[in-house]
């Protein structure tokens, strides 16, 4: 049906304009690219920004391998709790109780684990399951009784809290068995022959990178299978080296502490998963669809309830993995824990490019979201920037990020 | 009678790319009421829009005059305060205020900024005894039904003195009942001296209360009739709505011998579903149609027909409370409680309002697409974004969607193009039957030939097509058969070869006989 001559115009490359140099469709494609994903290459540019300003003010401090190590520990379980949140601002809902919840299943755990001594694996299995049940009874309400899930997770926020309470008598309970507390402190094992280096992180941070590159370069084969228009090759070229460099820095930096912490490995496990689900499973599709706009989802066969209430599960079950988190890096569960989490976790997803209205975002926008807040909160704490400046300065962060996010829309929508 | 109140002369009104009035002059005379009939998409509506400013002075052309000034309305403010209020087809009362507070909203008696209570109260209760109602003028505006909120639109017009009331179809979503007296009131009004305009579908309305009608058709005036003349006839009326020629605007299609043998491929016998808020209105109201594979079959009826209703309610039941009637797939029952039960069993609905039910506008072409059929590209549920992206590069060249990628967000399309991407999505979901709900509206000449060339096509493979739409041109070029709605009910059933607009209009509008 069509005539057209230029289906073989590069991805981005506006119509018309198929006929410069290479050089000129490259920096197109990149621009391109950079204006569709603004929000997040962004945040992704803001971060690297605050990343250097911080490792300038702080002497270089912050980027020292013990330093970075401290920063994965320290913002884990805001990073675990904003991959579930931003699961449920897609789906245009929100969750408050997700501090409280964390709380409540870190008391849970002392517990069972503390005054029942009971062998921590089957007390962490356990404990999942009371997340898993937290979360489908707030999904229920939502979902199919059709409480508006504000509600539902402030009352639960509430409910949550109180029970913690309750169940440690308002005290802190510990310590944590060695087992369980690895999970929040620990290292990877050292093995083989003595370097400078932490083998064991050496050889994982190679394995990852012939997995990525392996499986970027699968990527391209299979889209030209498909002979659908894949991007140039210097571009191709540039990202692998980009990405190349990321983890290649990343490892060094880990390895030459004590290696990549445990709670990085979960991490980027869920990374991984989430992301890979959010991008390429049906029910990460249907998500989307029903945050984007409802009706037309309903209409379209997506079963939303069922969705939903899935979405508030799952919540429940990462509020709980960062409920033992928290109580293994603390060794003790503590009344107070967990507080202003939901907070934290609603901030990164937002800045990470989550929408109000739903339908938007991706899994590694909130870890850069997170990250952003994590990077400030800990080169604030080098600079010994007190703790009200500190709350003044992330909330700003965070007007300034979806401030510039709407002004950018407007600009391009009209 | 008596001297014009209104005139407009020579109005031109564009939007970006349509041209919605291209030549309209309306007089209406001092104390009468004035009707102004068309099809659905004809200019009526956005002709009151230019009259009550809210498209304001500048953004059209021609003039306005009013008892004999010209006008310049800035905004709704101006031309209220000069006398013109017009009350809009959806209501703008505040559900949870009372009919006092509703009835002076923005227009308050207040002293100092505090209301004053007794007074409005007082006068709130006369202007409800005028338009007669009794209720207590605390009642909330959600606990009376909707006749009762038209009254109440009526009585906060009296409140601003007013001289000409404009009623965009103000019986659409009434019962006959309340109908009835809302026509009563309009004719107690125009004895207190204030002159109406009427919009209508409804030609016995017209008759009823009306002195006069201008027809408009394609965004000019046609003509202005005595209503109280002889030879003013509903066939006539008729035939000034939709007096137009048929050109070269359709792809030339040899009707499909339908296989009467085999058992029609969607049959929906004394389907009935009610209002899904007033329990008492029959939204739909015993129709039974059939269509066959090879087949188009169209569905005419003006606004609040129930053809929209009786395809949402058939598909999932996504609208409204059903009370009654099958749905047979190939001669057999099935069921299509939910939209995946009507998917499953190979129906299609392809919504009237794409941008609200039809696609989620923020996401890409892309994911759109592949939204309604995803198992058919994913494996365990993982999606194969790959095949997904082929999927969707096909039919972005089969369909001709002009867009440079397929990641590019829908919501930047052209609403042509944008159908498309809703046809795309629901032929690749493999439907046998479509219900295709105004799938041309809004959209330009050249797109609305490529659609009905997709469309013909699709019954040419055997799928069993129906075809709703205000535009009976459109209907008449494409259609095999074609059934007419009115007011809920199935009024007629035409073969393509006895269909002309003029019988088609005549049993759209027939209001209460019943006929079958």
């Amino acid at each position: 049906m069509s005539t057209e001559v230029t289906d073989k115009v590069p991805a981005a490359a506006p119509p018309g304009k198929s006929g410069g140099s290479s050089d000129g469709n490259l920096l197109q494609l990149v621009l391109g690219g950079l204006r569709r994903n603004m929000r997040q290459y962004g945040m992704l540019i803001a971060l690297g920004l605050i990343v250097v300003l911080f490792q300038i003010w702080t002497g270089g401090d912050l980027l020292l391998p013990r330093n970075v190590s401290n920063l994965v520990l320290q913002n884990s379980y805001i990073l675990i709790l904003a991959i579930g949140m931003m699961l449920v601002i897609i789906a245009g809902h929100i969750d408050l109780s997700v501090g409280s919840l964390t709380a409540f299943v870190g008391a849970f755990a002392a517990v069972l684990m503390v005054q029942h001594s009971m062998a921590w694996p089957l007390a962490l299995l356990l404990c999942l399951v009371v997340g898993a049940v937290a979360g489908s009874v707030q999904g229920f309400l939502v979902a199919y009784l059709g409480i508006p899930s504000f509600i539902v997770t402030l009352a639960g926020m509430l409910l949550f809290r109180g029970l913690t309470e309750i169940l440690l008598k308002g005290q802190t309970l510990g310590p944590f068995p060695d087992g369980l507390q690895k999970m929040g402190n620990g290292f990877l094992p050292e093995v083989g022959p003595k370097t400078n280096y932490h083998n064991l992180t050496l050889l994982l941070g190679l394995a990852l990178l012939v997995f990525v590159v392996l499986q970027e370069i699968r990527d391209r084969k299979r889209q030209q299978e498909f002979s659908l228009d894949v991007a140039p090759r210097n571009l191709f070229l540039l990202k692998l080296v980009a990405v190349v460099a990321a983890v290649l820095t990343v490892t060094m930096l880990l390895a030459s502490y004590k290696g990549a912490p445990i709670v990085l490995l979960i991490l980027g496990l869920l990374v991984v998963g989430y992301g890979y689900v959010m991008r390429n499973a049906v029910f990460g599709r249907h998500i989307y669809a029903i945050g984007g706009n409802l009706p037309a989802a309903k209409l379209s066969g997506v079963k939303d309830k069922k969705v939903t209430f899935y979405v508030f599960l799952n919540m429940g079950v990462l509020a709980a993995l960062a409920g033992l988190v928290v109580a293994a890096r603390l060794n003790a569960a503590s009344p107070k824990a967990g507080l202003n989490f939901e907070l934290e976790a609603i901030a990164s997803s937002f800045i990470g490019g989550a929408s109000m209205s739903g339908g938007v975002g991706t899994v590694l926008g909130a870890i850069i979201g997170g990250l952003v807040l994590g990077v400030l909160n800990n080169g604030m704490n080098l600079l010994s920037v007190g703790t009200d400046w500190q709350q003044v300065i992330k909330g700003l962060a965070l007007l300034l990020a979806v401030g510039f996010d709407v002004w950018n829309k407007r600009k391009s929508g009209s | 009678m008596a001297g014009p109140v209104l005139e407009m002369r020579s109005i031109v009104k564009t939007f970006p790319g349509v041209k919605a009035l291209s030549d309209v002059t309306l007089t209406v005379r001092q104390g009468e009421v004035h009707a102004i009939c068309g099809e659905n998409g004809a200019g009526k509506s956005t002709l009151m829009k230019v009259l009550s400013g809210v498209h304001p002075h500048g953004s059209y052309e021609g003039e306005i005059l009013f008892d004999g000034e010209v006008c310049s309305f800035k905004d709704i403010r101006a031309s209220e305060h000069r006398g013109i209020v017009i009350i809009h087809q959806e209501l703008a009362l505040s559900p949870y205020l009372s009919l006092a507070e509703n009835i002076f909203l923005g227009n308050e008696h207040a002293k100092g900024g505090f209301i004053d209570w007794r007074e409005t109260l007082r006068h709130a209760s006369e202007l409800l005894r005028r338009v007669g109602l009794d209720d207590h003028p605390e009642t909330r505006v959600a606990d009376i039904g909707v006749g009762k909120q038209q009254l109440v639109e009526i009585a906060k017009a009296l409140s601003k003195k007013v001289k000409l009331l404009i009623l965009d179809e103000p019986t659409a979503a009434l019962n006959d009942e309340d109908s009835d007296k809302l026509l009563n009131l309009i004719l107690e009004l125009k004895k207190q001296g204030i002159t109406s305009i009427i919009i209508s579908h409804k030609l016995n309305e017209i008759r009823k209360v009306a002195d006069s009608v201008t027809i408009i058709r394609d965004g000019r005036s046609i003509e202005t009739l005595d209503v109280r003349s002889a030879e003013t006839t509903e066939d006539r009326i008729i035939s000034g709505m939709v007096g137009r020629d048929l050109d070269h605007r359709f792809p030339e299609r040899t009707p499909h011998e339908a296989e009467v043998d085999a058992a029609p491929a969607l049959e929906i016998r004394n389907w009935t579903v009610h209002h899904p808020i007033d329990q008492q209105r029959k939204v739909v109201d015993d129709v039974s149609i059939q269509v066959r594979r090879g087949e188009i079959v169209g569905i005419a009826g003006l606004m609040g027909a129930g053809r929209t209703e009786l395809a949402m309610s058939v598909f999932g039941r996504t609208y409204g409370r059903y009370t009654g009637g099958t749905v047979l797939k190939d001669g057999k029952e099935i069921r299509t409680k939910t939209v995946a039960e009507a998917v499953d069993h190979g129906i299609a609905y392809v919504t009237e309002d794409r941008k609200h039910y039809g696609l989620n506008l923020i996401d890409t072409i892309n994911r759109n697409i592949s939204l309604t059929a995803l198992n058919k590209v994913a494996k365990r549920g993982i999606v194969d974004e790959h095949e997904e992206r082929q999927v969707s590069e096909g039919y972005r060249k089969t369909m001709n969607i002009k867009a440079p990628t397929v990641f590019e967000p829908v919501g930047k399309l052209s609403g042509g193009n944008q159908q498309k991407v809703v046809l795309s999505k629901w032929i690749f979901a493999g439907p046998d039957v479509l219900i295709l709900d105004e799938p041309t509206r809004g959209i330009d000449v050249g797109a609305k030939y490529e659609i009905y060339t997709v469309i013909d096509q699709l019954a040419a493979q055997g799928k069993a097509v129906v075809f709703i739409s205000s535009e009976l041109p459109e209907l008449l070029g494409m259609c095999d058969r074609i059934y007419t709605m009115a007011a809920g009910r199935l009024t007629g059933e035409v073969p393509r070869a006895e269909a002309t607009q003029e019988v088609l209009m005549r049993q759209m509008t027939k209001d209460k006989e019943v006929t079958r």
